[in-house]
């Protein structure tokens, strides 16, 4: 064990935190250089997130000696802002690393243009820079806060092309952001008229069950259903993310509607522990099947490729869904949850990159008209088979591991007596059928008797990142006992 | 991880490394591409024969690195594995040579390779898993590698196939993949041990593992082809031969009677299965899956589906032998694993000939082939006598210790199911045979190989004609020296005696 390791994180984190702050800042005041500044930083923030996560597992083993709590400028809470690093938000930090870093290098083959790149990297970063400070906040309204930063920034990338489908797309995708916003907020407000604290740590402590809470917890919940997508608040999803231009869609997929759904799981795991009961529970997992389905159906029938990979969102966010009722019988699968998060933004990020790639040399992406394209474009491909074979959860990958734990912990409930486990089980086997069933559909014209046609060429970093990343999704696998055990480094969670 | 771990990860890479590596290769680097399939193959059976003689001699062989907490990736060695092992290395690199020489010319063959390698990869994999979960990740991976070698062609019938195939084997691998979770909650994630590692759960929890078997055997079922799990099987001929050839004799079946094999005597073990009633309900299945198998291959012309659907029945072979779990019917079915291999396989590469060569499809097409292709012909016919059981060929070795341990478990209305497929077998492979030898052509052969690649210097292409013959000659050997140490059969008798420690037993 590292002794200076605990001194070193309050320093790392703060440091974490200045520098996406300023990358953001300097590319917004030198728009010319935009792209460099995105470029070299996105290697940068990477490369601290990294060397944070080593000192923060070098701190351990104890929960309490790694997860840190910051308070800026001196100021303790309930006075300061304080934040927050624990198992739960290093494990999400290097998420958001590496998905970002994919993400900035697709882009600088993607996003050409000289025009469109002062427009995207100074908002991409901070987006980026939102993410990161919303996963080390401590307090409700310093969540708020960031969460609208990444917000706001991701309604401006959806809408940065100035195409009539994005600014459509953008302005759904706007409105339905600021309802759950205001949801949000009105429950944050809730909450400190009640309590006059916004930090999660003394909430927790003050919590009992009562009208506000419950009014509260139903405010900020459905506020952050619809910022994540999740059954039935999903309509929104498949037009943003399917018209946003690919790297963007591979960040609203894989990190943004993540980010939702990590405030709701601290919520509930924090300040409203108590108001969980098995029935509403069930219900929560009736939600996520029918997710799994509904989301499984319109991928299946889409005719766009970018829907198709939209739509299976909705679907694989089902699953986290499912897990709620688990978590209930089993309080320990929260980190099987978070984990097949995890690796399900790493796919799915990789899968969007790859269908970007497959639109930008075929002009368009209308699965029936792609064939000749794919034949064409082997090694993307076999990025979106590997990606799709993780999201089926099917081995190498870590959506195998991820199913793995999630059939244990299904099975769990069965054995532990609960009839409804049946249904849990069976939704979590088939809805990998479902997904075989939708990823061949991407893949399979590949391997039709006919034409092949590269298409329009594509930057090299369009050609390889895609495949890097579906690889890394692909190693996930061996990164279960790691992630696990990073995320028992979480003081007061089960 | 401790010693000779690094000897099992070789052996997996040797296929892996060279498969992944072809994928980037650029079509018209022919050369390259065979540099690295026959040196990937020839790497692997030299590393396997190392492990073969490590074995023999008792060392040990283990590496294991952590998936998730308390469950570990393992890779072991033992007498089993090597079995298959053994048989996977030597047909791949036969087909190996063969598939080169049969897609000579036809495009997307990088594409093809690389699958091809990572298919043995799994199937490698799957013969040096240590556990069940191991065993998993091996069988779905190879579930996905051969989906794209079955669709290969890219004709709509071949897609067809390729999405039952995909239907079948990914419903049963999700069947399979529940029950090894919920066996490993039960009992945790143990390696394999002859003789089983339930222990007491027999009696604590006696129906959950019924289920389980039930669950189990249809997760691996599918593979092996069981009735009513095959239909799949006969509708994946459309697949270029040498991926018959996998499908049929190296890899895919055989997957799937192996898993059977390794559930039955290393997971539950012969005991718990027997005192569970779960050995007599497969005994029942095989023989259904034998005789069904056989009556249909009676019905059709086709001759690769005839083959296929002979698969089907003889598959089950292996999988009676270790329902029947006394030393006598598991050596009959183990060295059933070996001999259907290297028979089926000798089948698979003739009708492939026949098709390259002539265009030959139909039994009723093969009237005087014979004298146009007297080599190839042998090839069959020996492959077709060995499947009927004919003395002293390889088949023949395998009903007798399948008819003994029938015997010796007093299940005496197996003997009469044994002489029915016989019999049949016989029905359905003698008129090829006599059709090829005795028929006559009256009108020109098609020349299919000849107008395509010009004239050839021996019957067909030579490497087409060169594996064909040599597996010929080893279900020959496969047979005659059955006597003879690190024959088939002396293996397999190691294995049993090894594993089954039953006093005063003599092979």
């Amino acid at each position: 064990m590292n002794e200076a390791a605990p001194a070193m994180l309050p320093l790392a984190i703060s440091g974490l935190v200045a520098l996406s702050l300023a990358l953001a800042i300097l590319a917004t005041v030198w728009p010319r250089q935009a792209h460099r500044i995105g470029g070299y930083g996105a290697v940068v923030v990477t490369a601290s997130v990294l060397t944070l996560s080593a000192l923060f597992l070098a701190a351990g083993p104890e929960p309490e000696s790694a997860a840190t709590r910051v308070a800026l400028g001196g100021w303790e809470a309930p006075l300061g802002l304080m934040l927050h690093l624990d198992g739960l938000s290093m494990t999400l930090l290097v998420l958001t690393a590496v998905v970002g870093l994919a993400t900035s290098l697709y882009s600088l083959g993607y996003v050409h243009d000289p025009i469109e790149r002062r427009q995207f990297w100074p908002l991409w970063l901070w987006l980026w820079a939102g993410l990161n400070m919303l996963l080390l906040s401590g307090d409700a309204f310093n969540l708020y806060i960031t969460l609208e930063v990444v917000s706001l920034s991701a309604v401006a990338l959806v809408a940065f092309t100035g195409t009539a489908a994005a600014v459509s797309g953008a302005m759904r995708y706007l409105l339905v952001n600021i309802l759950g916003s205001l949801s949000f907020l009105m429950g944050v407000v809730l909450l400190f008229g009640e309590h006059g604290v916004l930090d999660l740590v003394l909430l927790e402590a003050r919590t009992e069950i009562g009208p506000t809470e419950r009014m509260a917890a139903v405010l900020m919940t459905a506020g952050l259903m619809v910022k994540a997508a999740l059954f039935p608040l999903h309509v929104w999803l498949a037009p943003a993310h399917g018209s946003a231009p690919a790297p963007v869609s591979a960040v609203l997929s894989g990190l943004v509607v993540t980010g939702s759904f990590y405030l709701i799981l601290r919520l509930w795991m924090g300040p409203f522990a108590p108001l969980a009961t098995p029935a509403f529970g069930i219900l929560v997992g009736l939600l996520g099947v029918a997710a799994l389905v509904w989301g499984s159906a319109q991928a299946l029938r889409a005719g766009r490729l970018k829907s198709i990979v939209a739509y299976s969102t909705v679907a694989q966010f089902g699953y986290l869904l499912i897990a709620f009722p688990l978590m209930l019988v089993d309080p320990e699968a929260w980190k099987v949850v978070v984990f097949f998060a995890v690796v399900h933004a790493l796919a799915k990020a990789s899968v969007f990159l790859a269908a970007g790639t497959l639109q930008h040399a075929a002009g368009h992406d209308r699965v029936a008209e792609m064939g000749a394209i794919l034949r064409a474009r082997g090694r993307t491909v076999f990025a979106l088979g590997l990606a799709g074979v993780s999201l089926m959860g099917l081995p190498f990958t870590g959506g195998f591991i991820a199913k793995y734990l999630l059939l244990e912990a299904g099975l769990g409930t069965i054995l532990a007596g609960s009839l409804i486990g049946v249904l849990w089980v069976v939704a979590i086997a088939g809805g990998g059928l479902l997904a075989a069933g939708y990823v061949l559909r991407m893949v399979a014209p590949a391997f039709h008797h006919g034409p092949r046609d590269a298409g329009e060429a594509v930057s090299p970093w369009m050609d390889w990142v895609p495949l890097g990343l579906a690889v890394v999704a692909a190693a996930a696998g061996f990164a279960g006992t790691l992630t696990l055990h990073t995320l028992t480094l979480t003081p007061g969670a089960p | 991880m401790n010693d000779g771990g690094w000897l099992l990860l070789a052996i997996l890479m040797s296929s892996l490394g060279p498969g992944l590596a072809i994928f980037f290769l650029p079509e018209r680097r022919y050369g390259l591409r065979t540099l690295l399939n026959l040196g990937g193959s020839g790497t692997k059976l030299l590393l396997i024969g190392w492990l073969l003689l490590g074995v023999l001699r008792g060392d040990e062989y283990h590496f294991s690195v952590p998936l998730l907490p308390g469950i570990d990736f393992v890779l072991a060695a033992d007498a089993l594995s090597l079995l298959f092992a053994t048989l996977s290395a030597v047909l791949w690199f036969v087909t190996t040579v063969y598939a080169i020489g049969y897609l000579e010319g036809s495009p997307r063959r990088s594409r093809f390779f690389g699958f091809f390698s990572l298919c043995i990869s799994a199937t490698v994999g799957i013969a040096l898993s240590g556990n069940l979960i191991t065993l998993l990740i091996f069988y779905e991976l190879l579930t996905l590698a051969t989906w794209p070698l079955v669709v290969h062609r890219g004709t709509p019938a071949a897609l067809r196939a390729g999405r039952l195939y995909l239907a079948y084997t990914l419903t049963s691998g999700l069947v399979l993949f529940t029950a090894i979770v919920w066996l490993t909650l039960l009992a945790g994630a143990e390696s394999f041990v002859p003789g089983g590692y339930l222990g007491d759960l027999a009696t604590t929890h006696e129906t959950a593992l019924k289920v389980l078997f039930v669950m189990l055997m249809i997760g691996f079922g599918v593979k092996a082809a069981l009735v009513p799990l095959h239909s799949w099987l006969p509708i994946a001929m459309v697949a270029p031969a040498p991926v018959s050839a996998l499908l049929h004799a190296v890899a895919v079946v055989k997957a799937g009677a192996f898993g059977i094999v390794r559930v039955v005597n290393d997971v539950y073990g012969a005991e718990v299965a027997m005192e569970l009633g779960l050995a007599a309900g497969l005994v029942v299945v095989a023989a259904i899956t034998i005789l069904y198998g056989s009556i249909q291959a009676l019905r059709t012309d086709d001759l690769k589906q005839r083959l296929a659907f002979s698969t089907v029945s003889q598959v089950s072979y292996i999988v009676l032998g270790v329902a029947l779990a006394g030393p006598l019917g598991v050596i009959g079915g183990l060295v059933h694993l070996v001999h259907q291999g290297i028979t089926k396989i000798t089948l698979f590469f003739c009708a492939g000939n026949f098709a390259e060569t002539l265009g030959i499809h139909k039994i009723s097409e093969l009237d005087g082939v014979g004298r146009r292709m007297p080599l190839t012909m042998l090839a069959f016919t020996l492959g077709a006598l060995g499947m009927i059981g004919l003395p002293p060929l390889a088949g023949f070795v395998t009903k007798w210790h399948l008819g003994l341990g029938a015997l010796e478990a007093q299940f005496h209305w197996v003997l009469a199911v044994l002489v029915a497929s016989g019999l049949l077998n016989a029905a359905y492979f003698l008129p090829p045979v006599i059709r090829g030898w005795l028929g006559e052509r009256r009108t020109p052969w098609h020349e299919h190989l000849v107008e395509h690649s010009g004239p050839t210097r021996f019957e067909t292409h030579w490497m087409l004609l060169f594996p064909t013959l040599f597996v010929a000659a080893l279900s020959l050997l496969g047979g005659l020296l059955a006597g003879m140490s690190l024959s088939p059969l002396d293996w397999v008798t190691l294995i049993v005696e090894r594993d089954y420690s039953i006093p005063g037993f003599a092979p």
